[in-house]
């Protein structure tokens, strides 16, 4: 598929540009964190505990007298390094589950997608909960266990993608001029099944950020005093009567981020296949 | 069909198989015990006494034999003692929960089913109308929407702000003097809010493929036909579309299970409902082994039996799959 075609219906695809927008934005305020939140995020102040939003502190301070805006702009970070990595992990395997499946067929193809069937099967979130609970709650744990739970969809298309692509004329051609299996792989098949990685992996990153912050959420994710959107709303949740704006905005954060992935994912698809738009 | 029917549940075994054997191993091999766990908060633990502890759990074996006990129990049903102090038979504390845990679930699956089908239909039946559009927005809110957040949302508004609806357990604190129809009100109250959010959550999903399946039917020949003969259109919509197009939708509503039980851990935790997921939340804080596993067994279950009886559904209103 030709780049230009593809640039020229993901413009015309207001809400993807939005998506495109948002996402580069986050991008930024993760990277510039320290210069644009007004405070720094683990300042304790006990004369200001628990303060509505105010022009001194645009989105109220936590039950510590914390900033709430410079904690949500430093919470950025690692809901985007978890979304990342934890997707590279998984885009990762699932390209290596699918290739050898979808090249070598047979058992191979056989034993890989009833690994497949048994992941799909599996209560991830609950698998998830406990292992994190056991290896201890840490952002290294939390990426690779999510990235170890997220890689079946990507296997699955990777599959089907080299199943019609190894019977295609280019790759009889490089075959009989006696290519090994991983330059076949590698150089002829991988590069033309990318494109629909590339949608799953960035659908991916938003339901990376959404595990993360429920983790958290629920204790067993980044610890404070490391600021994370999940660990935000549980000192929300706790002072729910007496502090809406603990509960409001680092959540509002979260549905934006989620969002603008899933908008720039649905984007990317329809940019690639206009027929799936109806 | 009933040859269908066996072969797939004989598929169930190996795959059941396949989810313990991970779970066990994974949970067994993450370093740290629940004996450590137990014992570092009391400093008089001597060594010897987390030998005992150790040998009485029957961590002292290795994780090969202790797989082996652990499903030769299994085949009878029996999931061990919990590690909590109380050494109650696991079983026994599942019992209490699993009927809250799935009456919620069955009540938020009505919801979803009795909205999303509607909502699809007016979706389909007039695409990019204002209706359209609403519900594609709808439906990318309720994708991005963290479930905690939403329950909090709920909270803030129904509990706090408006003061309708309590927000937290099942029952108020005078519910033993309760009357039978003030108890059922009371219940009511109380799951409100859980089942509204997962409900919504689930609602976004599910009216999004009713649309697409609806919109797939209706470009179909047979459509036409009946339009072309003369049929009103409700007529064609609701008989000939809508019976055809609820079919994926089966598939949809038993893969759709471990999400909505999934969910149930976050729902139970905040607003203090004692069901299923409340106990696997603390049966891991605990490491309490045998209650960890049975509950990772029981979601596995669950989550095949919604896959079984999706497809024997489907095979049930299409012939084309049991004979294929």
């Amino acid at each position: 598929m030709k780049k230009r075609e593809f640039w020229a219906r993901f413009q015309r695809n207001r809400l993807a540009i939005s998506g495109l927008v948002l996402v580069t934005a986050m991008f930024f305020v993760a990277l510039l964190a320290s210069w644009l939140a007004p405070y720094d995020p683990n300042l304790i102040n006990l004369q200001e505990v628990l303060l509505p939003p105010s022009p001194n502190h645009l989105l109220g301070t936590d039950t510590l007298g914390r900033d709430v805006l410079s904690r949500i702009i430093f919470g950025s970070r690692v809901s985007l390094l978890v979304g990342f990595v934890a997707v590279g992990i998984a885009t990762v395997i699932g390209l290596l589950v699918g290739a050898l499946s979808g090249f070598y067929r047979g058992w191979v193809d056989q034993v890989c997608m009833r690994l497949v069937d048994v992941m799909l099967c599996f209560p991830v979130f609950f698998l998830i909960l406990a292992v994190i609970a056991f290896l201890g709650p840490s952002i290294w744990n939390i990426m690779v266990v999510i990235g170890l739970t997220s890689w079946m969809g990507v296997a699955r298309l990777v599959r089907a993608e080299f199943l019609s692509l190894r019977e295609r004329e280019f790759v009889a051609a490089a075959r009989s001029l006696g290519a090994s299996d991983a330059r076949l792989i590698c150089r002829h098949l991988l590069p033309n099944a990318l494109t629909p990685v590339m949608v799953s992996a960035t659908l991916g990153v938003a339901g990376a950020i959404l595990t993360e912050s429920a983790l958290s959420f629920l204790g067993l994710g980044v610890q404070p005093p490391t600021p994370s959107w999940g660990n935000i709303l549980t000192m929300g949740k706790d002072n729910i009567e007496i502090a809406w704006w603990l509960s409001v905005f680092p959540g509002l954060a979260i549905l934006v981020t989620v969002m603008s992935y899933n908008l720039l994912g649905e984007g990317i698809r329809e940019a690639i296949d206009p027929r799936l738009k109806e | 069909m009933w040859l269908y029917l066996l072969k797939r549940i004989f598929f169930m075994l190996p795959m059941l198989l396949g989810i313990t054997l991970i779970s066990f191993t994974v949970i067994h091999l993450a370093p740290g015990t629940p004996v450590e766990l137990q014992t570092t908060m009391n400093p008089k633990a001597s060594l010897e006494a987390q030998k005992r502890l150790m040998e009485l759990y029957g961590l002292d074996k290795p994780l090969y034999v202790q797989y082996w006990d652990w499903l030769k129990r299994m085949a009878f049903l029996d999931f061990g003692r919990s590690f909590s102090p109380d050494r109650r038979p696991v079983w026994d504390k599942i019992k209490e929960r699993i009927g809250i845990t799935l009456t919620l679930n069955l009540l938020t699956l009505i919801i979803i089913l009795s909205l999303a089908i509607p909502i699809g239909v007016l979706a389909s039946v007039k695409p990019y109308s204002w209706f359209d559009k609403g519900t594609t927005l709808f439906v990318f809110f309720g994708f991005s929407m963290p479930s905690f957040w939403l329950a909090l949302l709920l909270i803030l508004f129904f509990g706090v702000y408006l003061d309708w609806l309590p927000i937290s357990g099942l029952t108020s604190l005078q519910f033993s003097q309760f009357t039978f129809w003030q108890k059922l009100q009371d219940l009511a109250a109380h799951v409100a809010l859980p089942v509204l959010g997962a409900a919504l959550l689930g609602l976004a999903g599910m009216s999004r493929y009713m649309r697409g399946s609806m919109l797939e039917v209706i470009r179909q020949d047979y459509i036409t036909t009946a339009r072309a003969k003369g049929l009103p259109e409700g007529t064609v919509i609701f008989k000939h579309a809508l019976k055809n197009a609820l079919l994926p939708v089966i598939t949809l509503l038993g893969l759709s299970v471990p999400g909505l039980i999934g969910g149930s851990v976050i729902f139970e935790t905040i607003f203090a409902i004692p069901g299923m997921g409340q106990l696997f939340y603390s049966a891991v804080m605990a490491r309490d082994y045998p209650l960890v596993m049975a509950e990772l067994v029981i979601v596995a279950f669950l989550t095949l039996l919604g896959n079984l009886l999706a497809d024997v559904g489907y095979a049930l209103v299409d012939p084309r799959i049991r004979t294929g």
